[in-house]
């Protein structure tokens, strides 16, 4: 699909420029001549009218052709959810080998290359910590959806790119026929750091992806048992912290000062400062119309319980309160 | 066109634009520090407005004295009615976007939502039954469920008001090309007190619904849709009945005669069009 | 043609203020016009200081000059502030000075309403312009302001936001007045088929602008109720949807792009028989292409959606209807090219920035319509190829004719003859730099460089690093054209009533500088 595609490029490109260097030999060939008196001529003018109409039916048969094509994302393999958040991509596998796996997956390009304070690696920008794993030779689909903004879903090699919107399931699909890293990026504004959330998708054999999915699962099952039970304030807190780093501190910043207007700082802030209900609800649920989005889906209890235990004892916040797994269950139950 | 051209009347230089031009800064200022709860905002907002109804007052005013002074020739009345007429359509455009978004909502948005895997993966049980406050009201623990607004009662009378202002408007009209000068009058009367009465209901309405129907600005699209058509439309309801008003004004004051009254024309042609567009509102936004 | 030459003792009926009062309070349309141009001028310095702060952070890979948010900023900025503030106002410029010229006219048909309409840029553009300092800093949401960020976005977005209403506002009052101006006001035997095709190109202009200027506020008017007011007419949540707002922006949106490249058709159109010393090429065909085009552009809007996932019958649809906007503009390009088809060309400098727009433009209007196919714009959207097309027709189209239409009018404006020399060395550093600075983002695009992005990988590098560079020519070759024409508001060789032998048209009846007022009594047209 995607060769077709530069083909049709090629042919109009030729085109083109025959259509442009024919008229600037027109132009130069009329320098210092006398002017002829001529203004109208309908023969002509229908010509120019209908030659770039059949030229545009030709180049438009193919196109209808891809576009139906694109559109055709029945039959999958494998079915992959997408969600896009201020800036990085979770994924779900709904269907298929590997059901059941989610992944966070944001830039994990060190923040020194970026500053140019250490040397540029060969992915820069164009790595990350979870990429998505995928078996090779099999249809994938891909469900889109966002959790703040509008996020776009795109990896040039597979000819994919599809609008993540807030709210609403869009789709595609690809086939990769070949092993190997394939990368992209988010391409549709979405913020301070939408140049820094890349896509990386690694296609691998049946046997490995095997191995991938049971090891994801044996991971998967260990947090299960972590959710039910009674945690540690240390372990919280380093749970917490961790958390905090890869996704609240692209806004509220690792200080916890925030940025403030836009991004009110958590260090000292009254809702931290509050009840544990409404710090529980606001990063649940999120707050509507601003860049403080739901968390609920992307977080689990334990993970919501460490970030929000974190926020309430670091920097000079020392409510010494540790909120409980069990206690974010019972807040997102309660609405 | 006749060979002896009447010179086309150019106004002197003027101040009244460039008090527009700071009234709008202000106006604009102030409203985007207001709406982010900066003290100063509604000041300069208030300063704003206050300077553009100087502004339209003395601008209005010297239209008016240029017009009965005679200054005004055939051409200069042709340019007043196709520019009126282009206003007119820019108003319709500026509804087009409203009421484009409420067909969109109820076409495509509200049916996609509410149906396959939109509905299956992330609002589950939404159906999409219109009017509805949209898939978060689904949980009426957070958002209180709302009745919707009734075709039938007040905005069924609000159309025979409208419909009749607009039959008294014509009335006045008449009485003008026969030079009835008390038809006129009080035709316009009559159809300034229909558009009082008119945004006297609305405005009950609009208590009626905040109070007892709980349909707020912000209860979802249905209610986004209902107050924003709704509310541009009493707006211009009111932009009208002032108009009419000065109208009547002009005419107590012996304005006008059956050749000469493009002014009242305007004025009439903006109200019969904010009659047409309540009738569409009627249709879609309460009727269907 | 047969044209009254007014008396120019004739200036009892009017006391002109003097000083600032003059301009502030002017209701002579070539005042307005001259002020429209400067104000047009500066837009264009300021939002070009913002594109090259852009390129200088592109230079190299890695954040060196802005940090994120910022650079954001800046592009969101550069986009409004070239569109609304540099080159809408600098056509409407041309149409203050030129239409009441061109069909005999004493002045526009609303002179009071004229002086407003200008006198609400300076405004719009405080408000826009001011946002950088507020907290918060300018709206950071993309020219297209796309809901749901900018429903994010800080204070800076009220200001741009009332910023579009009062622009808005100042556009259909001056489109309003170029219309009646048009239909009323032209001179006994001026008739519709016999007018200028400036004014014809102004008049279908104006139009769009009457029909989608509203269509912007009322999209405008949405996102900030549903930033403040809790409405959702783009929240999911609430039964709205954010690909609403791209629809109504792009219904606006696409005309919209038509409104900045309309006019320029219709300078090049004055510019090229002009020279060719031959008449116009199909002056109806082309009457009826601009009014095709107008037309079309309602129904293509979602072309900018291709990405969105609407179905298939949808992108069908739209990807057709774009097609079909090449016939017309192809029957434009070819009668210009028949135009100078055994002419007797010279190149002065409007007709080398004419001829220059026909080539680049051509070639932005290709990638425009390779754009258009669908399954090829998935692949290229928001990438730089994108940019890359809408530079060519902007910058090569829109701003090209720009300075096309102001090297042929200079002489009728100030009363001398513009340098020759400089316009020429303008414009071929112009289109040198041009092409240095957007050719190389075709291959970026294709190569998968998304656009709005402050930092890239580093495949990318090279051809960034020959953009910027390009950038920073183009950007000092634009000095050139200051300079040209400061030297000819200063003096220079005195330009006769007509100064080009091919030209056609009223104004060259009148003297050079055009006198203060003109066609008091409408001159007859045969
Ligand atoms: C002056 C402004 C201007 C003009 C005139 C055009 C003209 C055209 N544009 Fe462009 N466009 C923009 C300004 C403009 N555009 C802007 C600003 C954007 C980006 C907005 C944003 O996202 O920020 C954009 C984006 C844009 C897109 C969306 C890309 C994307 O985001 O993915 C598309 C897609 O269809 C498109 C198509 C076209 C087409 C088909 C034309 C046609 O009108 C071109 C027609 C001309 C020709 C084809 C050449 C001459 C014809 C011949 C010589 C005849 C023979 C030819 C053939 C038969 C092929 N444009
Ligand atoms: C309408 C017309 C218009 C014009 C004329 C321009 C002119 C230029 N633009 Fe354009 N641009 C847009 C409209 C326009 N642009 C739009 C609509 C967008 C999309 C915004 C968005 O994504 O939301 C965009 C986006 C855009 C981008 C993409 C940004 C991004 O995606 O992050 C870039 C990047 O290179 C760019 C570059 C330039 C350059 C180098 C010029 C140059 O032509 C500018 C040249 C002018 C000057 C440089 C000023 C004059 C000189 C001086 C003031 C003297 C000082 C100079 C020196 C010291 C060198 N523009
Ligand atoms: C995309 C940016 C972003 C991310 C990521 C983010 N937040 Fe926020 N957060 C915001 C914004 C913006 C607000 C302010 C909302 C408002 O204006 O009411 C906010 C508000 C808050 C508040 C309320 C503060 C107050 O004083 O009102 C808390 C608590 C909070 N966030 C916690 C978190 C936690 C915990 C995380 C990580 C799981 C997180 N946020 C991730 C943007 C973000
Ligand atoms: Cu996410 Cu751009
Ligand atoms: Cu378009």
């Amino acid at each position: 699909m995607h060769t077709l595609m530069l083909v049709i490029c090629l042919v109009i490109f030729v085109g083109v420029f025959g259509v442009m260097f024919w008229a600037v030999i027109h132009h130069r060939r009329s320098r210092g001549a006398v002017a002829a008196n001529f203004h109208e001529n309908t023969t002509v003018e229908i010509a120019w009218t209908v030659i770039p109409v059949l030229i545009l039916l030709g180049m438009a048969w193919p196109a209808t052709k891809t576009v139906i094509a694109m559109k055709d994302t029945s039959e999958a393999d494998i079915t992959i959810k997408a969600t896009g958040y201020q800036w990085k991509w979770g994924y779900d596998y709904l269907q298929g080998e590997g059901e059941g796996i989610r992944l966070l997956s944001s830039l994990s390009t060190p923040r020194n290359q970026i500053e140019g304070a250490a040397a540029k690696g060969d992915n820069y920008l164009l790595e990350v910590d979870n990429p998505v794993v995928v078996p090779v030779g099999k249809k994938v689909r891909v469900l889109l959806t966002a959790n703040d903004v509008i996020h776009s879903w795109w990896v040039p090699a597979f000819g994919v790119k599809q609008d993540a919107i807030p709210g609403f399931i869009r789709d595609s699909w690809f086939k990769a026929d070949k092993e190997g890293v394939y990368r992209g990026n988010c391409a549709e504004l979405c913020g301070r750091d939408h140049g820094f959330m890349p896509i990386e998708v690694h296609v691998v054999s049946a046997e490995k992806y095997a191995a991938w999915v049971a090891e994801h699962k044996e991971k998967a099952a260990g947090a299960a048992a972590d959710e039910a039970r009674e945690w540690s304030m240390a372990e919280l807190m380093t749970r917490g912290e961790q958390v905090f780093g890869t996704i609240c501190a692209a806004c509220h910043q690792a200080n916890g000062k925030g940025l403030p207007p836009t991004f009110p700082p958590l260090d000292g802030s009254q809702v931290v400062l509050g009840d544990k209900a409404g710090q529980i609800d606001i990063v649940l649920h999120g707050r509507p119309n601003t860049a403080m989005a739901p968390f609920g889906g992307a977080l689990s209890d334990a993970d919501v319980a460490a970030v929000i235990t974190y926020t309430r004892n670091s920097w000079g916040n020392h409510t010494g309160e540790a909120v409980q797994p069990a206690e974010v269950k019972a807040g997102r139950n309660k609405s | 066109m006749s060979e002896t051209l009447e010179r086309y009347f150019v106004p002197e230089p003027s101040r009244f634009p460039i008090f527009g031009s700071i009234a709008l800064l202000l106006f604009g200022a102030g409203a985007a520090l207001w709406v982010n709860q900066v003290k100063a905002g509604p000041w300069i907002f208030f300063l704003g407005i206050a300077i553009l109804i100087y502004m339209l007052f003395g601008w209005f005013g010297q239209v008016v004295r240029e017009s009965q002074g005679g200054k005004y020739g055939t051409r200069v009345d042709a340019s007043f009615r196709w520019s009126m007429g282009w206003f007119i359509f820019s108003e319709v455009m500026f509804f087009a976007a409203f009421f484009g978004a409420l067909f969109y909502v109820r076409a495509l948005a509200v049916p996609a939502l509410s149906s396959g895997e939109n509905e299956a993966l992330l609002w589950q049980g939404y159906n999409g039954a219109w009017p509805n406050a949209g898939p978060r009201a689904l949980d009426t623990a957070a958002v209180e469920p709302f009745t919707p607004m009734g075709a039938w009662g007040i905005p069924a009378i609000n159309t025979l008001i409208l419909l009749t202002s607009g039959a008294t408007l014509t009335w006045a009209h008449y009485g003008l090309l026969k030079d009835k000068r008390g038809q006129l009058k009080l035709g316009l009367l009559l159809t300034i007190l229909l558009g009082a009465i008119f945004l006297g209901f609305q405005a009950y309405e609009y208590v009626h619904a905040y109070g007892e129907l709980n349909l707020r600005l912000d209860t979802g699209i249905y209610g986004s849709t209902f107050f924003m058509l709704t509310g541009f439309h009493g707006l211009h309801v009111t932009v009208g009945a002032i108009m009419l008003t000065v109208m009547l004004c002009r005419a107590v004051a012996g304005h006008f005669n059956a050749q000469h009254h493009f002014g009242f024309e305007a004025a009439a042609w903006y109200w019969h069009f904010v009659d047409v567009v309540w009738l569409i509102l009627f249709v879609v936004v309460y009727w269907l | 043609m047969a044209a009254v030459i007014p008396d120019p003792l004739d200036h009892h009926h009017h006391h002109t203020p003097s000083g600032l009062m003059r301009w502030l309070t002017t209701t002579n349309h070539k005042d307005i016009g001259t002020m429209y141009l400067i104000f047009s001028f500066v837009m264009f310095l300021s939002g070009g200081v913002m594109a090259l702060t852009i390129r200088a952070e592109l230079f190299q890979p890695g954040l060196q000059v802005v940090q994120p948010e910022f650079f954001n900023q800046l592009t969101t900025m550069h986009g409004l502030v070239m569109v609304f503030g540099a080159i809408m106002p600098a056509f409407v410029g041309f149409a203050n000075w030129q239409i009441p010229l061109m069909i005999g006219a004493s002045d526009m048909a609303f002179a009071r309403m004229n002086n407003w309409s200008f006198w609400l840029l300076p405004p719009a553009a405080i408000l826009l312009l001011g946002s950088f300092f507020v907290p918060g800093g300018a709206t950071a949401a993309g020219w297209t302001l796309y809901a749901p960020l900018s429903v994010q976005m800080g204070m800076g977005m009220d200001f741009a936001i009332f910023a579009i209403h009062i622009m808005g506002l100042s556009s259909i009052m001056g489109a309003i007045n170029i219309v009646v101006t048009i239909l009323n006001m032209r001179a006994p035997g001026m008739t519709m088929m016999k007018m200028p095709l400036f004014c014809w190109t102004w008049l279908i202009t104006a139009y769009l602008l009457i029909a989608v200027m509203p269509v912007l506020a009322g999209a405008v008017t949405m996102i900030l109720t549903d930033r403040h007011f809790g409405t959702s007419f783009f929240n999911a949540a609430g039964g709205g949807d954010p690909v609403m707002y791209q629809h109504i922006f792009w219904f606006f949106g696409h005309p919209e792009v038509y409104i900045m490249i309309l006019p320029a058709f219709g300078i090049v159109s004055q510019i090229i028989p002009a020279f060719a010393r031959k008449p116009l090429f199909g002056y109806a065909s082309m009457v009826y292409a601009t009014a095709s085009i107008a037309i079309l552009s309602f129904v293509v809007w979602a072309h900018h959606m291709f990405t969105t996932g609407m179905p298939a019958t949808g992108q069908l649809f739209f990807m057709y209807a774009t097609m079909l906007i090449a016939v017309p503009t192809g029957v434009k390009v070819f009668n210009w090219v028949a135009t100078m088809w055994r002419g007797s060309l010279s190149f002065e400098p409007p007709m080398l920035w004419a001829t220059g727009f026909i080539f680049v433009f051509t070639m932005g209007g290709f990638t425009g319509l390779i754009c258009a196919i669908a399954p090829i714009d998935i692949q290229v959207q928001d990438t730089y190829y994108v940019v890359a097309h809408f530079h060519y027709v902007l910058v090569a189209g829109s701003l090209f004719a720009l300075f096309a239409g102001a090297y042929y009018w200079l002489p009728k404006w100030t009363g001398h003859m513009p340098s020759e020399r400089l316009g020429k060395l303008h414009f071929w550093c112009s289109l040198v730099f041009f092409n240095v600075t957007f050719f190389p983002m075709h291959f970026l695009g294709l190569a998968g460089m998304p656009r709005r992005i402050p930092d890239y990988a580093l495949q990318f590098a090279d051809f960034n690093a020959l953009a910027s560079v390009g950038a920073f020519g183009f950007g000092l070759s634009q000095l050139i054209f200051l300079a040209a024409v400061v030297k000819c508001v200063r003096g220079g060789k005195p330009a006769p009533a007509k100064p080009w032998d091919g030209a056609e048209g009223l104004e060259w009846t009148v003297p050079s500088p055009a006198p203060y007022h003109t066609f008091e009594d409408a001159p007859l047209v045969k």
